[in-house]
């Protein structure tokens, strides 16, 4: 069977406000030409494509198809949008390349976070007839879960932080970064606590962003890059919506998407932890060990764009097989509260 | 060197009552909250689950064997929500907490109104506070408060309105945003303010749009090129509104038509007055009738409406293209 390769990913700077609309056509227009650029295709050679938003951050009904405006969509084109982050508009993208429909696809997502009150529009996530009325923020329901964590031991506040210092870190290399920087563990400890029991670091910032990620046929794909990253594999699993039904410390989604891809030996694995405390359930989750490179961008602790952040978690680890400087790479991304529904990839070299 | 004003950006208000059918299982729920009264759900392997569930998380199997369980119960986790968001139960510092009711074997997300994280702990006992006047709904839970702590008084949000039909919930969500226009539509809707009129032309295909875009729908290219167009054009369709709606604000008959300026490609919605409904015609001639001066804003809405010209109609070979 034809496999999917990524052949070109472009994002957009992380930043905690742009002056854009909350349809993302300002965001989206550079990157989509940058990555047209870094790959020699134009318009007229995507068969597919797909994107990922929410009304509910933008404020209007049907922000996506002004989106569509910064594709160049007339004459017609092959076009669809998921209510999601666009990691699942790859997904349905890497479907309808295997099923011969497409060869090639455009995914793109994108998310102006700062339009609304990012952590109370994420509450109409939530069951709409015993939680959504309470608006429970995401922040609260991620403390929440932490808790169940710090005071089981699963996971200490050391360890939350280790996962910050990392990926601040980390994301001084991140040109596209919102946050980086150099802090001992010690000192985040010393910050205080903002939503007890998480403190800022433990917190993903609140950005503005976007991210186009191109996928090929496998066998078109070496004619566009010399190295494209080959998707061996590709699921995605949710648990229940029902937040007091779950143990909120494990992500079995997470873990049952990770054994259908197979993971295997991986060098790095980007993931899409808005939290701290969900890096330590997801890689628990995943089977990573200590020589697995977590989240080299800096991760989303450095910038998160909803809706785009997960997409761009694919891309990241799409880039470094690219580049040569990861053989093969694992890519996650989530979406709803507590890490409620999962999505796990593989990539590697395309021999 | 470019010293343009940020676009325009204003704040925006959405507002929208949710009324939503409940079911056979969470309509029973919500019916014992407005008794105050608290149901769970027996699931396949006999535990208690509240809020009920529908379907057994675990086989999928149809619940319908419900248990009443106590207003008293124990905290399994919380956080502390220092700065309260529109909407949320308790509208001052508060902890958020997933309590297990004494008699269900799920914990349900709540609110505790307590002054401060001290009096916080995993394990501690809390009892539910009534709304004064429940109507069925899940705000009927007011809020939990420490078992011994006597009855307060915190600021709340607003109730959930009474319905008028069993079986029936309604929760209003209004959501605040800050709505910008794009840079384009910026410059369009502050030349709107001075009785312009300004589109863009796309470096590509050439095609003017109005208002601009941003972006050419057609190329996917930045439209950069200003033009700016006069007050006048065409109609290229219409049709009659006859039918009264809520918040309309002309009586019917009136038209409502499609617009394209003389040197436009893109056709916008505009009102026809100044002729009887049934004289607008296809490729009639239109000027634009603006309000007075003083009543100018940054906003289409400076133009009343359209007026015929007089002058003969289009040929309908000119702007067949436009429909
Ligand atoms: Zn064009």
């Amino acid at each position: 069977m034809n496999r999917v390769s990524v052949v070109g990913f472009a994002q957009s700077d992380c930043v905690r406000n742009t002056h854009g609309t909350t349809n993302g056509v300002e965001m989206l227009v550079p990157i989509l030409a940058e990555a047209f650029e870094r790959t020699g295709l134009s318009k007229e050679d995507i068969g597919f494509w797909c994107s990922g938003s929410s009304d509910y951050l933008a404020g209007r009904a049907f922000s996506f198809i002004s989106a569509v405006d910064a594709i160049g969509a007339f004459p017609p084109i092959n076009e669809s949008h998921v209510e999601m982050d666009a990691a699942w508009a790859l997904y349905e993208a890497w479907v309808k390349i295997l099923t011969g429909e497409a060869d090639t696809a455009l995914v793109y997502g994108f998310g102006k976070s700062s339009a609304g009150t990012l952590r109370r529009v994420l509450s109409l996530q939530t069951d709409p007839y015993t939680v959504a009325p309470l608006w429970p923020d995401s922040v609260s329901i991620a403390a929440l879960q932490a808790r169940l964590g710090l005071e089981s031991g699963r996971w200490s506040e050391k360890d939350m932080a280790e996962v910050a210092a990392r990926s601040l870190a980390d994301a001084r290399g991140n040109p596209k970064a919102q946050r980086s920087g150099d802090h001992s563990v010690a000192e985040l400890l010393d910050g205080p606590l903002t939503a007890d029991p998480l403190r800022a670091h433990d917190i993903a910032p609140i950005t503005d962003g976007a991210a186009v990620v191109i996928l090929a046929a496998e066998d078109r794909a070496r004619d566009i890059v010399p190295t494209p990253a080959v998707i061996t594999g590709i699921e995605h699993r949710v648990d229940s919506p029902v937040l007091g039904a779950r143990d909120l410390t494990r992500s079995p989604s997470t873990e049952s998407a990770g054994a259908a891809v197979g993971i295997g030996e991986v060098d790095v694995a980007e993931l899409h932890a808005p939290f701290t405390h969900q890096e330590l359930i997801l890689r628990e989750a995943l089977g990573l060990g200590d020589g697995v490179r977590i989240s080299p961008s800096g991760g989303v602790l450095a910038g998160n764009p909803m809706f785009a952040a997960g997409l761009a978690r694919i891309g990241e680890a799409a880039q470094r097989v690219m580049t040569g400087d990861a053989g093969r790479a694992l890519a996650h991304a989530t979406s709803g509260p507590a890490l409620q529904q999962n999505l796990v990839a593989v990539l590697e070299a395309q021999a | 060197m470019s010293t343009e004003a940020p676009p325009l950006s204003e704040p925006l208000e959405i507002q929208f009552d949710y009324t939503r059918s409940l079911g056979p299982v969470l309509g029973r729920f919500m019916t014992g909250l407005a008794e105050r009264r608290i149901e769970g759900v027996v699931g396949s392997d006999g535990r208690v689950h509240v809020p009920p569930v529908e379907y057994d998380p675990a086989t999928a199997a149809p619940l319908r064997d419900f248990v009443e369980v106590g207003q008293e119960g124990t905290v399994l986790t919380w956080s502390w929500c220092a700065d309260p968001v529109a909407g949320q139960p308790i509208q001052r510092p508060f902890a958020w907490v997933m309590v297990r009711l004494d008699g269900a074997d799920t914990a349900m997300l709540h609110a505790v109104d307590v002054t401060s994280p001290e009096e916080m702990h995993t394990g501690m006992r809390v009892r539910v506070r009534w709304a004064d006047e429940p109507v069925g709904h899940i705000r009927d839970i007011a809020y939990f408060l420490p078992v011994d702590a006597p009855d307060d008084n915190p600021p709340t949000s607003p109730a959930p309105p009474r319905t008028e039909h069993d079986g029936i919930m309604v929760t209003p969500i209004a959501a605040s945003y800050q709505h910008t226009v794009s840079p384009e539509e910026s410059r369009y809707l502050r030349a709107l303010g001075e009785g312009k009129l300004i589109g863009q032309r796309c470096p590509r295909c050439e095609k003017v749009y109005l208002p601009p875009r941003g972006a050419c729908p057609t190329d996917g290219v930045p439209t950069t090129t200003e033009v700016e167009l006069p007050d006048t054009g065409i109609v290229t369709t219409f049709c009659i509104v006859n039918v009264p709606f809520l918040g309309q604000q002309i009586t019917p008959p009136y038209v409502v038509a499609y617009i394209l300026l003389d040197g436009a490609d893109i056709a916008f919605l505009h009102l026809v007055r100044g002729c009887e409904a049934d004289q607008v015609r296809m490729g009639m001639r239109v000027r634009a009738q603006w309000r007075p001066r003083e009543e100018w804003q940054t906003s289409m809405r400076n133009i009343a409406h359209f007026e015929p010209t007089g002058e003969p109609d289009a040929p309908y070979e000119s702007f067949a293209h436009h429909l």
